[in-house]
């Protein structure tokens, strides 16, 4: 496990998981990311003003908050929150979108597209647009238009066109479907800013080395607070940045567990949930292969979840890795479970969590009550949930 | 020789071009496909592209998402296309491939598929979302089982990329002729003749080109500086728009003849020495 830090290899591949399955027209892109990215990270140009922006734009370092109330009501191990959502438009998405606009512009293109699902990654694409001064389409289901309206003005606001897909099951899988398929004809003058840790090779990798700042943060503020490491980390995974950002600086940290936090939705036995890894099988989407909900035939199953952010069939091939070898496990929170840790942390901690870390917090509180108060847990809280609000009051209304 | 390499080296003695047709399999129905693969070879059809309909395509346009839509709501599936293709054989002996998303084949099993496809008598395949560099371990699987495996050559393709593709391939190679999805914008000829004669430096295969070919005219265009094209989009919104089971094989039989003939008008060019 140690040489784990290496992965990928030159291939894109985490193990038996990765790699590039997309069309020969894409791969020159591919090719010309993989190659400005290794420059741009030796570049101490490149970190100067990434880090400057981190700081000064985005809001880092975001805090790790000590969640007292939320610790002594469950009555277990000590909860620190790590605050992605205090940064600049409120989720953790902005780390990587900050990253691969400063890629864009290297690279001399004039335009950006994304897809987005919560809305949170459409608003954080549209925000390094604006930043950077670049054209910018975000592919969207109509759907997820309809449950994270706020976001879709938030986007049209900063100058980004809001492209409704009307495709499949019209969710994130059909954003990011679109999204390719706008890339394959718009490659030379368009960089396509994947969401997540999914994508053919070099997005994985992007992604996670972007959002990793989240762990490295963690690592030193907790060194700070306590003086030694926690027990557990805790995150949500959809296509899974946010807990990969904060996991992978403590892989080789082996007395540190990592728990993936999938989406349950209704429960396996309804078929209606995102949870990949717990119920999935190996297969090929969007351009990697990794864990996959799908039929006997290989066709992209269905999938459902009460947070868009969440409501995704596949899963970082990272991610797949991780549950493969053991280092993380995954476990699944249903709908229920995450509006009730939505409420309770706005009430114990006037701290309002997406919806997608909500998944996030109803862990923490299966898992806190049964380890010992000396013990410690770091949750990563991606997201905040105003964008939430309208769709848990409708729900509260129809109950 | 395979049954792909004999038809183009039958096309090479009578001075023409290829024409190859792209069918949705299973739209609107898998009896429909089985009936309209012998008469659509008879109207003049070289070969024909057999589409395995997915969930999630991403090189389709919006007319082989709906084909697939349809197709899928009859539950169509890789073992039943696999059992139509074996009927058919029995009443045709001209080249059938098919395309299909990687994931469809890795999910049968590649070995599996590369087996049962080859008692049906399938001759080639082409994967689109599978470049060279992931399939050395489908390659060879295929090429054992005397499935042709094709791949894609792209606008963006550099002359190294055109080699390894070339290598790999076996039949004939696939030209991408625009940047773009399937039914999108419309191939220039010259641009897509600059790139056939760069792949014709690293191959002796015969290079067909494919993507916005949708007129008897264009075919004619794009076939003049190529060695086959492919129509899909156009024959699939034939087939799959309303009408009578009749009327639909009918008009699709119309367009292949007059795609044909369009074709048969274009004579063999620069391209003649090289394979």
């Amino acid at each position: 496990m140690s040489n784990s830090r290496k992965l990928p290899d030159s291939k894109g591949y985490f193990g038996e998981f990765g790699g590039r399955y997309v069309i020969e027209t894409l791969l020159p892109a591919l090719n010309q990311l993989e190659k400005e990215y290794t420059h741009a990270k030796s570049d101490p140009k490149f970190k100067k003003e990434l880090k400057s922006l981190m700081r000064d734009y985005v809001g880092r370092a975001t805090p790790l908050y000590y969640a007292k109330s939320l610790t002594n009501y469950l009555g277990g191990a000590k909860i620190y929150l790590k605050r992605e959502d205090l940064n600049h438009t409120g989720a953790h998405k902005i780390n990587n979108t900050v990253g691969q606009g400063l890629l864009t512009m290297r690279m001399g293109k004039k335009r950006i597209i994304a897809e987005t699902g919560a809305g949170q990654h459409g608003v954080a694409t549209a925000t390094a647009a604006a930043l950077f001064n670049l054209k910018c389409d975000i592919y969207m289901g109509t759907d997820d238009i309809e449950r994270q309206k706020l976001n879709v003005h938030r986007m049209k606001l900063m100058g980004a066109r809001v492209i409704p897909v009307t495709s499949g099951s019209k969710t994130l899988k059909d954003a990011t479907n679109e999204a390719l398929r706008d890339w394959i004809g718009s490659v030379d003058d368009t960089h396509y800013i994947i969401g997540s840790v999914v994508g053919p090779h070099p997005f994985p990798m992007i992604v996670r080395d972007f959002q990793s700042v989240i762990g490295k943060e963690a690592k030193k503020q907790i060194l700070v607070a306590e003086k030694r490491l926690p027990e557990m980390l805790v995150a949500c995974v959809g296509g899974g940045s946010n807990s990969i950002g904060l996991f992978h600086p403590f892989y080789d940290d082996a007395k540190v567990k990592m728990v993936g936090v999938e989406a349950g939705g209704t429960g396996k036995t309804t078929g209606r949930h995102g949870a990949t890894i717990t119920y999935g099988t190996k297969g090929i989407l969007h351009g990697n292969l990794s864990y996959l909900l799908q039929d006997k035939n290989g066709q992209i199953s269905p999938t459902h979840s009460i947070s868009a952010g969440l409501d995704y069939p596949g899963v970082g091939p990272e991610h797949s890795f991780f549950a493969k070898t053991g280092r993380a496990v995954y476990k699944t929170v249903s709908d229920k479970e995450a509006l009730k840790a939505f409420e309770l942390l706005n009430r114990l901690e006037g701290i309002m969590p997406a919806l997608e870390s909500s998944h996030a917090i109803a862990q923490v509180i299966k898992e806190a009550p049964q380890m010992n108060k000396s013990k410690i847990i770091i949750v990563c809280l991606s997201g905040r949930g105003d964008k939430d609000v309208t769709q848990v009051l409708d729900m509260a209304g129809n109950d | 020789m395979s049954r792909i390499e004999k038809r183009f080296s039958e096309l090479k003695k009578e001075n023409r071009k290829g024409l190859i047709l792209f069918l949705t399999a299973g739209d609107p129905s898998l009896s429909i496909t089985e009936k309209l693969i012998p008469k659509i070879f008879d109207a003049g059809a070289d070969i024909i592209e057999l589409g395995i309909p997915f969930s999630d395509p991403l090189a389709d346009g919006p007319t082989i998402q709906k084909s697939f839509v349809r197709a899928l709501s009859k539950g169509v599936c890789l073992k039943d296309i696999l059992a139509m293709v074996k009927r058919v054989r029995k009443k045709t002996d001209k080249p059938l491939v098919f395309m299909s998303a990687f994931n469809l084949v890795y999910k049968y099993g590649i070995s599996r598929f590369a087996k049962d496809a080859s008692s049906a008598g399938l001759d080639g395949i082409i994967l689109p979302d599978l470049i060279p560099e992931e399939a050395e371990n489908v390659i060879p699987v295929l090429k054992k089982a005397g499935i042709d495996p094709i791949f894609l050559a792209a606008p963006t393709s550099d002359a190294k990329r055109l080699k390894k593709i070339a290598e790999a391939s076996k039949g004939f190679l696939y030209y991408i002729s625009v940047k773009g999805i399937t039914g999108d914008s419309k191939p220039s000829a010259v641009e897509v003749g600059k790139q056939v004669l760069e792949i014709k430096k690293t191959t002796a295969l015969p290079v067909a080109c494919g993507f916005g070919i949708s007129t008897p005219k264009e075919a004619a265009k794009i076939g003049a500086v190529a060695d086959a094209v492919v129509v899909g989009s156009a024959l699939v919104k034939i087939v799959g728009e309303k009408g009578t089971v009749n009327s639909k094989i009918e008009n699709a039989v119309k367009f292949v003849k007059a795609l044909r003939g369009s074709l048969d008008k274009t004579k063999r060019s620069c391209f003649q020495k090289s394979f």
